[in-house]
């Protein structure tokens, strides 16, 4: 199956063996996206990075960003300032909302109902889109984030513009529950199929919402607290099953919790610095470091090695999505072929960053 | 039900008309169509087509204004942009006279478009203000390679069509030139009231150690007249 083929999100292939209908065999090949992003690293300033993180997850170019800046931050020891701070969990939770509302389009778009949910969907997230552009100057890719802050404040008017989508996102969230939630035909096409057990989803190393989905309560913006999590009220959804059933849920109630996070945020935003002090020129002393974030695709690192030049030694990104595929085999064996589909799309994965 | 419900709604809940900014208001009062893409060569769809204050495309070149732009192009062609481009698209060369002196502008400056991607890290890096993101984005062309390979004078804008593409963010970026030049004239000023001060102050103390060399040398002739006396 592939590697164009409608359900694969991107350029993806799958083989198959098939006994009939059932799975009997599947390995899949990737790698057709390969653009050298972690070599090529090695080779530039560390700022000239934070562009090409845009494009490892190019749904999700805000958390990316984070995730580099965190870990860079780590080498020289920034302070970021309160607003940045506030403004950056911000945007990871818009983030967040992009990303599931997109896969809970895809999703149900790999299940058959072709077109119409996917550009529902697009409709919410364009709105968000809209609010990355005034504040960042591209829709996708944002380049947002710096060592020690962000790029630039946000124009005015932009945190009520952000209040606004904010409040209004709910009703969207309430009218795609009731259409899908309880629609008999996801219901028999999710439930029961591509379990993952706890155990396994631990040992493979799954992270983010589908190790959730899998009855493990483990939420890195709980567990580390980076940034300022731990000012903000939320609930960590889980599943109990980890079939892709509970994997879409996850992520419909994972949006709600995005919102209470958002609210918060932008009730308290403070005014301020946006920029803490950086180095003018990033040199880093020799050391290793990992920072690491909950993406919306699951723990997103960006692991370093400094070696007292500007140019990093080793770059390394550990890509959830690469590695919640690793058990795509153990979940489709003895499915059907057209579920295949469907955990695929479970599963959530973006080959820009599968590939690299 | 359900389903009847959201197709009704879509029609009257404002809410989910994806073109809710225009759908009650006169038919005049609509943006106008954009027209046929692409145009005739050299016509641009911009006067009807509407992008936002804050995107950005790619990176243009600004000119004070004046008759020639050269005159006032502020890139002093350092090259630091080139260096920190990314994917490396920027080609610099430095401009000399007929003497072989450097005289602070390009002689060329090549932005390849096909590579470049909007990432606006060679607007931050630059220290003289020289290079800011345009928001045109129809650049559509048959010839893959020249065509879209900007040259400086393509590349070349005025600040006032700055200022239309991006107001909020030329007028900050005014201001802070601004700012800058005002706090290089204050140092240079106090530099200036330093270095007088410095003047008097060395003055004074060389007329105070004259002072005291005289004295010694008077004191010592005394010694010697003491010495004389005795
Ligand atoms: S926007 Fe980025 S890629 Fe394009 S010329 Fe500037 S630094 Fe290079
Ligand atoms: S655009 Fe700026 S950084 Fe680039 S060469 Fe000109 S002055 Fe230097």
């Amino acid at each position: 199956m592939g590697p164009h083929h409608p359900s694969t999100h991107g350029v993806f292939r799958m083989d198959v063996k098939l006994d009939g209908e059932t799975v009997v065999d599947l390995k899949p090949v990737f790698g057709y996206l390969h653009r050298n992003h972690e070599k090529l690293a090695e080779d530039m300033s560390y700022l000239a990075s934070m562009p090409f993180t845009d494009r490892l997850d190019y749904f999700n170019s805000m958390t990316n960003n984070w995730a580099y800046a965190l870990a860079a931050e780590q080498l020289v020891e920034i302070e970021v300032p309160e607003r940045a701070e506030y403004l950056r969990v911000i945007m990871a939770e818009l983030t967040r909302l992009v990303n599931h509302v997109s896969l809970v389009g895809f999703f149900v778009n790999d299940l058959g109902a072709l077109g119409t949910p996917l550009l529902y969907a697009f409709r919410e997230r364009e709105k968000i889109l809209d609010l990355f552009e005034q504040a960042s100057g591209a829709r996708m890719m944002c380049n947002y984030f710096r060592f020690g802050g962000l790029r630039c404040d946000v124009p005015e008017g932009w945190l009520d513009r952000a209040r606004e989508v904010t409040d209004r996102f709910p009703k969207f969230l309430d009218e795609y529950e009731q259409l899908l939630c309880e629609n008999e035909i996801i219901l028999s096409r999710t439930q029961g199929i591509g379990k993952l057990s706890r155990e396994l989803a631990i040992s493979a190393g799954i992270t983010g919402p589908m190790l959730r989905a899998s009855g493990v309560a483990y939420d890195l913006r709980k567990v580390d607290k980076y940034g300022i999590y731990d000012r903000f009220k939320f609930r960590v959804p889980y599943g109990e099953e980890g079939d892709c059933y509970d994997r879409f849920m996850v992520r419909m109630l994972e949006m709600r919790e995005s919102i209470q996070i958002l609210k918060q945020a932008l009730a308290d935003i403070p005014e301020g610095d946006i920029m803490g002090k950086a180095p003018r020129v990033f040199k880093p002393k020799p050391a290793e470091v990992y920072g690491r974030i909950e993406g919306p695709k699951g723990e997103l690192g960006f692991y370093l090695i400094a070696d007292g030049t500007p140019k990093p030694y080793r770059y390394r990104v550990r890509p959830p999505s690469l590695i919640n595929l690793t058990v795509l085999r153990d979940m489709c064996l003895g499915q059907k072929i057209a579920d295949a589909v469907v955990i695929l799309g479970s599963i959530d994965i973006v080959l820009g960053e599968v590939d690299r | 039900m359900v389903t009847l419900r959201n197709f009704v709604g879509s029609y009257f809940d404002s809410n989910r008309l994806t073109t809710n900014d225009y759908s009650w208001k006169p038919k005049d009062q609509l943006p106008q169509s954009a027209g046929e893409y692409p145009k005739e060569e050299g016509e641009q769809l911009s006067d009807t087509t509407t992008v936002t204050n804050y995107s950005r495309n790619f990176p243009m070149l600004l000119h004070d204004g004046g008759d020639d732009p050269m005159d006032t192009i502020r890139c002093v062609a350092c090259q630091i942009c080139e260096r920190e481009c990314p994917p490396q698209c920027i080609y610099i060369e430095k401009a000399y006279d007929e003497n072989g002196k450097y005289i602070k502008s390009p002689a060329k400056f090549d932005i390849d478009v096909s590579v470049c991607m909007s990432c606006q890290i060679c607007v931050e890096v630059c220290p003289f203000d020289a290079i800011v993101m345009n928001s045109q984005f129809e650049l559509s062309t048959p010839d893959r390679f020249g065509g879209l390979l900007l040259r400086r004078d393509d590349l070349l804008k005025s600040n006032d069509y700055y200022h239309q593409i991006h107001p909020e963010e030329a007028a900050a970026r005014d201001q802070k030139m601004a700012d800058e030049k005002a706090a290089k004239e204050a140092k240079k000023k106090a530099a200036a009231e330093a270095a007088k001060k410095k003047a008097e102050e060395k003055a004074k103390a060389e007329a105070e150690a004259k002072a005291l060399e005289e004295a010694g040398e008077k004191g010592k002739e005394e010694d010697s007249g003491k010495e004389e006396a005795s």
